[in-house]
């Protein structure tokens, strides 16, 4: 049913168009997904998620491109990529670095998919027993682990993540119908839509930074021919050890949402370590765009995982994707697996399929794509914040949005110079109405207890990793305070 | 790209990441009290029949008035000598040299709609920053925008906003 023709020209559509937003600056996988997902409302969902899983994967493989030809990291997931990338290409051995950066993208895609295939449906089996108390602890060990596994201040990201709580609570209250935090403003009742906020982010965001960095596009050329790409793989064996613990940080940290970016970095760095090469890390070392590329993919692919079988996304792109979801009429969740098995098994096998299509792709078409990036960014920026504004527009056929959108693009510029992170913003805002009901029905049911999240053994345990998450930063320094007295 | 280089030579002033820290704080924090003081009023306790509205949002409005003041006081604690910037006033201008002209096409957008509005925008952009000359600029902007025409009121059947004064009505869109 998914090898019908039509699918499978929606696939290519989606792999290139998905290669050209990830090169852009401005244009990334999240907001890309945002920006496209009105023009899919009239496809089927089989052939919509297609697309739109299929862009997110050539934005995926577009950042490689960037920041090994450039050393601009298109998106925040492949900057580790640059370390060992950007100096292989000043060795002329861009056609080297690409292919590795291809391949590991490809393995760990690859190994995510089957992680999913084999672990979706029993996860979903098992979310079936899910109370309310059993989703509100996994929001909340969604949420903790943002606060833990995040690289800079844990209070940053909570302001962050609560502001996108208190968006999505703008608006019609659920429950009893009243309206809250809009001061009489009748316009406000309608809420705040996270496309928006994804456009405005990532999207305006991003020029707004390019522009002030003041791009200068001096990259490196790159033709692939097959006798480069065969070598390359020749190669790439001997660093199996590698790409398997990459695969594993990635499928963790996107089932976990810490998402593609975290996992690129930890990944990069624990290679870095346990390699024999270590010490020449950053001089243009295959392992160190293997380890980093793998692990990006991994965790960009397995966040699929929690989207599909209980509804959570692990990531900004897989937000956007559940929102086309429930766009769609289809209820994210444990249900889909039972009532929508169509739909669940059409994407599962597209992902394999578009997983060799994509590498085709990417493989021919290199010089295609890096010809983009030499387009002068006064063509570029212009166009891209024309084509956000349309984006922002089409989801809700609102100008208002439109103001929306600049608003959050400065909010973004802002905080990312500031370091609070966008992604639990994000996320928050979309999750903040179910996560809001999921507490509001436990505390319904144990009659305002909170003892409740630990009423089972299920519920308690998810709840205590949650909380355990929370406090890391606080007990890894702890730890390392109790070391330093040691010694 | 000339603009660019202007902006490397640019001066070394601008405005200090502690400042900037401290003024997002407040903000961030002002907003945390906003959401605080109106989930009081819809009532931030238990009612009759369980919770009420402002139950989960106060929660939400006090973590963030948390949050915010603790990165306000690391702010405030952090030495000013350390001369870390937010922003030099030259990339600043850059800055706002996309962002004052993009708020001027969403108001062009408002009256003139969509299509027009983003042409005429494109090729201001290309020949105010870009230096290209005129004939080249209006050409893209007009084939950006005849192919977004295309795609999505022709092909998807997507209708974009046309403005308040429907200068594209002559098409019958």
């Amino acid at each position: 049913m998914v090898l019908t023709p039509f699918n499978l020209m929606l696939m290519m559509i989606g792999i290139v168009l998905g290669v050209i937003i990830g090169v852009l600056p401005g244009l990334g996988g999240a907001n890309g997904v945002a920006i496209l997902l009105p023009l899919t409302f009239t496809m089927p969902p089989t052939s919509a998620i297609i697309v739109l899983a299929y862009i997110d994967w050539g934005a995926l493989f577009g950042g490689a491109i960037t920041s090994i030809l450039f050393n601009i990291p298109g998106e925040p997931w492949s900057v580790a990529t640059t370390f060992d990338g950007y100096p292989m290409a000043q060795q002329g051995r861009a056609g080297e670095a690409l292919t590795a950066s291809f391949t590991s993208s490809f393995v760990g895609a690859l190994v995510a998919v089957v992680m999913i295939t084999f672990l979706a449906p029993l996860v979903a089996k098992f979310a079936l027993e899910f109370g309310p108390p059993e989703f509100f602890s996994v929001y909340l060990l969604t949420f903790c682990s943002f606060i833990g596994m995040g690289k800079g201040s844990p209070f940053k990201t909570l302001a962050a993540m609560m502001l996108g709580f208190a968006l999505a609570a703008v608006g019609m209250d659920t429950v009893t119908g009243q309206l809250r935090l809009i001061f009489g403003f009748t316009d406000l009742m309608r809420g705040f839509d996270f496309l928006i906020a994804v456009i405005g982010l990532f999207g305006i965001g991003e020029i707004l930074l390019t522009m002030e960095e003041g791009l200068s596009f001096t990259g490196k050329t790159a033709t692939i021919n097959p006798k480069v790409v065969l070598e390359t793989w020749k190669k790439l064996p001997q660093y199996w050890l590698t790409s398997l613990r990459s695969c594993l940080i990635g499928c963790w940290m996107g089932i976990t949402p810490g998402g593609a970016t975290p996992a690129s970095f930890m990944s990069y760095g624990i290679a870095k370590r346990m390699s024999r090469n270590g010490d020449k890390f950053g001089t243009g070392q295959l392992e160190g765009v293997v380890a980093p590329e793998t692990a990006a993919h991994a965790a960009g692919t397995s966040a699929l995982l929690p989207m599909l079988a209980l509804g959570i996304p692990g990531s900004p792109t897989a937000a956007v994707l559940l929102g086309g979801l429930l766009i769609w009429g289809l209820q994210p969740g444990p249900l889909l697996f039972v009532e929508q098995k169509d739909f669940v098994w059409g994407l599962i096998a597209s992902m394999y399929l578009g997983n060799i299509a994509g590498l085709l792709v990417v493989l021919t078409c290199v010089p295609l794509f890096a010809a983009i990036l030499r387009v002068p960014f006064s063509i570029i920026a212009p166009i891209i914040i024309v084509i956000c504004a349309i984006g922002a527009y089409t989801v809700h056929n609102a100008m208002l949005d439109i103001w929306y959108m600049l608003m959050f693009g400065v909010i973004g510029y802002v905080f990312k110079k500031l370091d609070y992170p966008l992604a639990p913003l994000v996320l928050a805002l979309v999750l903040g109405d179910r996560a809001e009901d999921s507490f509001r029905q436990a505390m319904l049911i144990a009659q305002g207890d909170m003892r409740v999240f630990f009423s089972n053994g299920l519920v308690g345990g998810i709840t205590t990793l949650a909380l355990l998450l929370l406090f890391w930063p606080l007990i890894a320094r702890l730890r390392g305070a109790h070391r330093a007295d040691a010694a | 790209m000339d603009e660019n280089q202007k902006a490397g030579r640019g001066d070394r002033a601008g405005i200090s990441m502690r400042a900037a820290e401290i003024i997002v704080a407040l903000l961030v924090f002002a907003l945390g009290a906003i959401v605080v003081f109106d989930s009081y009023r819809l009532g931030s306790k238990w009612g009759s029949d369980g919770p009420q509205s402002g139950y989960f949002p106060f929660y939400v409005g006090l973590l963030i008035c948390i949050s915010s003041l603790v990165t306000f006081v690391q702010a405030l604690l952090t030495k000013s000598g350390h001369g870390e910037l937010f922003v030099t006033w030259g990339p600043l201008k850059l800055v706002l040299t996309v962002l004052i002209p993009a708020a001027v096409y969403v108001i062009g957008v408002q009256y003139v709609g969509l299509y027009v509005a983003s042409t005429i925008y494109i090729a201001v952009f290309m020949v105010w920053l870009g230096k290209y000359s005129w004939f080249k600029s209006v050409a893209v902007g007009l084939s950006v925008n005849v192919s977004l025409f295309l795609m999505f009121e022709v092909w998807f059947k997507v209708p974009l906003f046309k403005g308040s004064l429907e200068p594209l009505r002559f098409l019958g869109y």
